[in-house]
């Protein structure tokens, strides 16, 4: 590549005496100011500012209603209109797990359990939110649509153990899941 | 009795009135700047009583940000690297703080109060030599930096502390020769009598009243108004440089020099370096509002009458005009920050240009310019021609010489 002689920009005698230059700049600067005191910055509508610049301030306001619709927070477990927990541990979501997080101990149904013939639910499951990287793939590999990615981000805890949900925090998270498909009915 | 007032007195103005302008001036800095760029800013540290129990916190709006910031920097590791000089490593931070405090005490805070008959000035020394007592002391400060610097034994400081006092010593040279307009204007170096005489005659930048009357100035005062401008600008913008601010901050950019002369400092040593320059900043504006903005002065003939306020024997007209002068103060000080988030940083040959090629001509023409406005009146017209006509083929050929000795603009050079 050839070289290019870069020039440096004409500047006029305005621009050159800097006065007006930084006059100019201080216009925008105040500008910036006073419409971040009246709340007006741009986008601080969309950005649902709390009246102060464009930041929304936190522990007063949240996020929840302004979530979009794919936002990816916690993977929870559901159970379905019937009451029954939809994961049958067969492990894809643990095999898939990039990080590792989710650990699960497979269980038997026992053969007087009505849903006998589904044969295996967890015993535990366990999802390590601290290795968890809301990546969605459980979801995506799940053949019973039994977890989902639920916009939960306010994960927190006070130890290691905290951090890792188990069975019943999973199930409280994702909660009944209706109009999902329903394989294990028996036929009509 | 004299030493227990001047005590009372250094106590108040210093430890009262000054030093908590610092804090005050860092918590503008952060929340100011955080609102130009559309931010918030520290609002949250305050008295945090739900920890007791109570339903709500004081915020306060962050007031007390600068005052965790300061207990996190006593509580924070004093580390002395093995390899520094240790005295002057330790002398340095000292040196760039006291400067700056010792010049407070000739800047005039406010009129006087009267109590029991006994009139104090506002001022802790009434000195008749302020500007060059405030010039003399300040450029102390250089050696608390190149000395940081130095002692560090390390690249990055150095380079810091030999860029600052480089600019420095620059910058002192038209910071000194712009005033002298002013000087000759009042005819008078103690600070204390300036602002007496703008608060009766005017201030220089807005001589709208004389003798208690509001009204236009006459011909040579109005005429001496172009000066006073040049010099406020040259002034103004050369204390920016003397106390390291943004658009000249080379000694400490923190892109090129980490943190420039006080990269090796660590928790209250440091924290001295940060109060300097604020403390720096601080009298920088004082004295600016004191030369050129009527210090504290109200204006507008207000003055005598406000002096005039009294509880029976006690006249605090001077408390008004300290908290006008500290209205002035943190005005200016807002216009440092506004600054400081406004201009990008000059190159280094870019500040010495400006220092050296156009501040120095500027400021010796404006010096020879007031001259010729104020002795206009006792000169014979031929005279006062002639002088007119040299100054003006003199400032030409300046700017002749300034643009040709410039290096041919339009490639790029490294």
């Amino acid at each position: 590549m050839p070289v290019v002689k870069l020039q440096r920009p004409k500047l006029n005698f305005g621009e050159s005496i800097y006065l007006l230059a930084v006059a100019k700049g201080f216009l925008i600067t105040l500008t910036h100011a006073i419409k971040s005191l009246r709340g007006k910055s741009a986008s601080a509508k969309s950005l649902a500012s709390s009246g102060l610049g464009v930041t929304m301030q936190y522990p007063e306001h949240r996020w929840d209603e302004h979530l979009p619709e794919y936002y990816r927070g916690a993977p929870a477990l559901v159970t379905d209109e019937q009451g029954r927990e939809r994961c049958v541990s067969c492990q894809l979501c643990e095999f898939i797990c990039p990080p590792k997080a989710i650990h699960i101990t497979p269980g038997e149904i026992p053969s007087n359990d009505p849903w006998a013939k589904v044969e295996k639910r967890p015993a535990a499951f366990e999802i390590d939110m601290i290795r968890c990287i809301y990546c969605g793939m459980c979801e995506e590999v799940c053949p019973e649509q039994a977890i989902f990615l639920r916009k939960d981000y306010l994960i927190t805890g006070l130890n290691r153990a905290d951090m890792v949900h188990n069975k019943e925090k999973l199930l409280a998270i994702g909660g009944v899941r209706t109009g999902l498909v329903n394989k294990w009915n028996e036929l009509k | 009795m004299a030493l227990i007032i001047l005590i009372v007195k250094i106590i108040a103005l210093t430890f009262l009135v000054v030093l908590p302008l610092v804090p005050i001036s860092v918590y503008f800095e952060r929340r100011f700047c955080a609102i130009i760029q559309d931010r918030v800013g520290p609002n949250r540290t305050g008295i945090p009583l739900t920890l007791l129990g109570f339903k709500k916190d004081f915020h306060f709006f962050g007031l007390i940000q600068p005052m965790a910031d300061g207990v996190k920097l006593f509580l924070k590791e004093d580390f002395t690297p093995a390899y520094v000089r240790k005295v002057f490593f330790w002398l340095a931070p000292a040196l760039t703080v006291a400067p700056a405090l010792i010049t407070v005490c000739v800047i005039p805070f406010g009129s006087s109060i009267t109590l029991f008959g006994n009139t104090q000035q506002l001022v802790i020394a009434n000195l008749d030599i302020g500007p060059l007592f405030v010039f003399a002391v300040s450029s102390l400060t250089v050696y608390g930096i190149t000395l940081a610097g130095w002692s560090s034994n390390s690249k990055y400081p150095l380079i810091g502390a030999v860029r600052s006092s480089a600019q420095m010593i620059s910058y002192e040279i038209s910071l000194g020769l712009s005033i002298i307009p002013v000087l000759l204007y009042f005819g008078e170096l103690n600070l204390g009598k300036i602002v007496q005489y703008q608060a009766d005659h005017g201030w220089l930048l807005l001589p709208l009243w004389k003798n208690g009357q509001l009204g236009l100035p006459d011909l040579q005062t109005a005429l001496f108004c172009i000066p006073a401008f040049v010099a406020f600008i040259i002034f103004t913008i050369s204390i920016f440089a003397e106390t390291n601010r943004m658009p000249f901050d080379l000694p400490e950019c923190e892109t090129e020099l980490v943190g420039g002369y006080h990269t090796e400092y660590s928790s209250m040593k440091f924290a001295m370096f940060f109060m300097g320059e604020y403390a720096a900043m601080v009298i920088g504006s004082a004295l600016i509002v004191t030369l050129f903005l009527g210090g504290w002065s109200v204006g507008f003939t207000a003055d005598k009458w406000i002096q005039n306020f009294h509880f029976g024997e006690f006249y605090f007209g001077g408390l008004i005009h300290l908290l006008v002068f500290l209205l002035k103060l943190i005005v200016f000080i807002l216009f440092f920050i506004l600054v400081r988030w406004t201009v990008p940083r000059f190159r280094y040959d870019q500040l010495m240009k400006l220092g050296w090629v156009v501040f120095f001509e500027a400021a010796l023409i404006n010096v020879f310019l007031a001259a010729l406005i104020l002795a206009a009146p006792h000169l014979a017209p031929a005279i006062l021609a002639t002088g007119a006509v040299l100054l003006a083929v003199v400032t030409a050929a300046l700017i002749w010489v300034a643009k040709v000795s410039e290096p041919k603009s339009g490639i790029l050079q490294a």
